[in-house]
């Protein structure tokens, strides 16, 4: 009983830890959604770009990855927002050839960045031999008499506090100041955001940027307890996608509600179905929210809200 | 003064504005009226910059404006208060009036004019935390207009504040469009509702698929046989 009971909380700590992490990444995917209207797939490949550059850091220079959380999203930050001004932005004022086609153009975007990754710096696997790496608390070191023993993994908790510390950032920046307001009322209504003085071009490169930004910001955190290769990327863009999906398109509550619940469903996958499981068990997730959610965790916490 | 001289409109190919012109003086309170998609709102719109004429121009106080970027034309003096209201309506009362004030003096001023416009609305002050979505119709155009207050606006132009209200409220809104007028403030206002519009406009022009058919004095107006068979019924 205590034995299933322990591995039942240890999935749930273990998928929450990444599922904050998720999070981050589908934050920003959603801001970038709700601005531009457009789904953002070169996001994963993003990140792995963000990764590379802590790899390198640390590699040449011995900066940690939690330090280089400093560098590389005001790096990735400046790079997003270069990608909106001078590939984007003249996309977006072509008129369409293509329905979608600055979508088209995320891709093509994420292809180069790929195979400028794999040209560069093949296509080995690589992690940063960290020292506290392996370093793990338990549970029964805290509480000694706890019924159960669980396990937190160092760079796991950390990883998740920083994200947690970061989105509360960018929450009180959304929230509080008016180019973060002035973010919001593009989504919600741009030609109304223009008529109060917004300048929606800018606040399109700023949020590109910013997505970036958190982007990579998640990428310094993976980096201390995962493996790096080029097509990370395409993976990531997709588990991206899926939490975007999952979180209702365009609301940052249901992106980290959507990141949450996606990390918990892989962690169970991998637990109850076997660990070579999770992409399946995410593709699951994807088709079930599209098919029984489409409104993603939004429209849930949409009807609660009007008393439905 | 704001003043619009032979501006021609057009959405893609089609167009909509033929050889518009018209001005508004300083304290007057200008109505434009006409039939649905006789180009009122296309006008408005225009005007502050989200659409460009094809020629013809647009100036306050002699400077142009259609050359302008829309977002800065606010930090001259301009509001506009869009037809169907266009709140934010994921944001509560407070930050929808925020953001009327993003820019110029009027950001320095924010809090002062925010209680002015809380004087004048007190039911929006009571409600400054409630998301602007949840908000009654006539609540939401009272918001919409305190947005536009927000940007200390030398002329304000309305799009059919009238839209949707209960009667009650539609008397409620032309007096507070009155007293804005009282208080200095140019007033360019669209309406359907035209019998009271006119009773309130010094001056009023007609529009017409887009031509500029008729302009005159509010109260004449009101006793125009062609006015009161084409817009008040009777
Ligand atoms: N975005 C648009 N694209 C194409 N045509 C448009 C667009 N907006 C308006 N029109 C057309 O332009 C004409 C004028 O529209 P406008 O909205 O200015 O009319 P209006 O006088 O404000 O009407 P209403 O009283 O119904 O608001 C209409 O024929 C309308 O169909
Ligand atoms: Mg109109």
């Amino acid at each position: 009983m205590w034995v299933q009971a322990e591995v039942f909380l240890q999935t749930l700590v273990s998928g929450l830890l990444l599922g904050g992490l998720y999070a981050l990444i589908g934050i920003g995917m959603t801001l970038i959604l709700g601005v531009m209207k457009i789904i953002n797939l070169t996001h994963g490949q993003l990140m792995m770009v963000a990764m590379y550059l802590a790899f390198w850091l640390f590699t040449l220079f011995g900066i940690d990855p939690y330090l280089s959380l400093l560098i590389v999203p005001p790096l990735m930050f400046a790079f997003g927002m270069g990608i909106q001004k001078f590939l984007v932005n003249p996309v977006l004022r072509v008129e369409s050839i293509l329905p979608h086609n600055q979508v088209i153009l995320t891709v093509g975007i994420g292809m180069v960045l790929q195979n400028l990754a794999t040209l560069f710096f093949t296509s080995d696997y690589r992690s940063i031999p960290v020292g506290y790496a392996s370093t793990v608390w338990y549970l029964t070191d805290l509480w000694r008499d706890s019924p159960v023993e669980l396990s937190f993994s160092l760079p796991w908790v950390v990883s998740f506090m920083l994200a947690v510390v970061i989105t509360l950032m960018l929450w009180f920046f959304l929230a509080k100041t008016d180019t973060g307001k002035s973010i919001r009322a593009t989504a919600q209504d741009r030609d109304a955001a223009m008529l109060m003085g917004v300048h929606v071009g800018w606040m399109r490169v700023i949020t590109f940027g910013l997505g970036s930004a958190l982007v990579a910001a998640a990428g310094c955190l993976f980096i201390p307890i995962y493996y790096l290769f080029p097509a990370l990327g395409s993976q990531f863009t997709l588990i991206a996608f899926v939490i975007t999906i999952l979180g209702g398109l365009g609301s940052t509550i249901g992106a980290i509600l959507g990141g949450l619940l996606l990390g918990v469903f892989e962690s169970m996958t991998a637990t109850y179905v076997g660990m070579g499981w999770a992409p399946a068990g995410r593709f699951v997730v994807f088709v079930a929210a599209l098919v029984f959610l489409p409104g993603g965790v939004a429209s849930l916490l949409k009807r609660r809200k009007l008393g439905k | 003064m704001l003043e619009i001289k032979n501006i021609n409109v057009f959405y893609g190919d089609l167009q909509v504005l033929w050889d518009v012109s018209f001005q508004v003086e300083p304290g007057e309170i200008v109505a434009l009226i006409g039939a649905n998609g006789a180009g009122k709102s296309t006008t408005l719109r225009t005007i502050s910059g989200l659409l460009r004429p094809k020629s013809g121009e647009v100036t306050l106080d002699g400077q142009p404006l259609h050359s302008l970027e829309p977002y800065d034309l606010i930090t001259l003096g301009i509001a506009h208060v869009p037809e169907a209201r266009r709140l934010f309506v994921e944001m509560t009362v407070e930050e929808n009036l925020d953001m009327g004030s993003l820019r110029g003096p009027a950001k320095l001023k924010r809090k002062e004019t925010k209680e002015m416009v809380f004087s004048l609305f007190p039911r929006l002050s009571e409600r400054r935390r409630q998301q602007s979505g949840t908000l009654s119709g006539g609540e939401q155009q009272m918001l919409a207009i305190g947005r536009g207050l927000m940007g200390l606006p030398k002329v304000i132009m309305f799009d059919e504040p009238s839209l949707g209200l209960a009667p009650i409220l539609v008397g409620e809104i032309f007096e507070i469009i009155k007293r804005i007028r009282e208080e200095g403030k140019t007033v360019l206002i669209v309406e359907q509702n035209v019998r009271q519009t006119l009773a309130i406009a010094d001056r009023a022009y007609v529009l017409e698929t887009g031509k500029v058919t008729m302009a005159g004095k509010g109260r004449d107006m009101l006793n125009d046989e062609h006015v009161k068979a084409a817009y008040l019924g009777v």
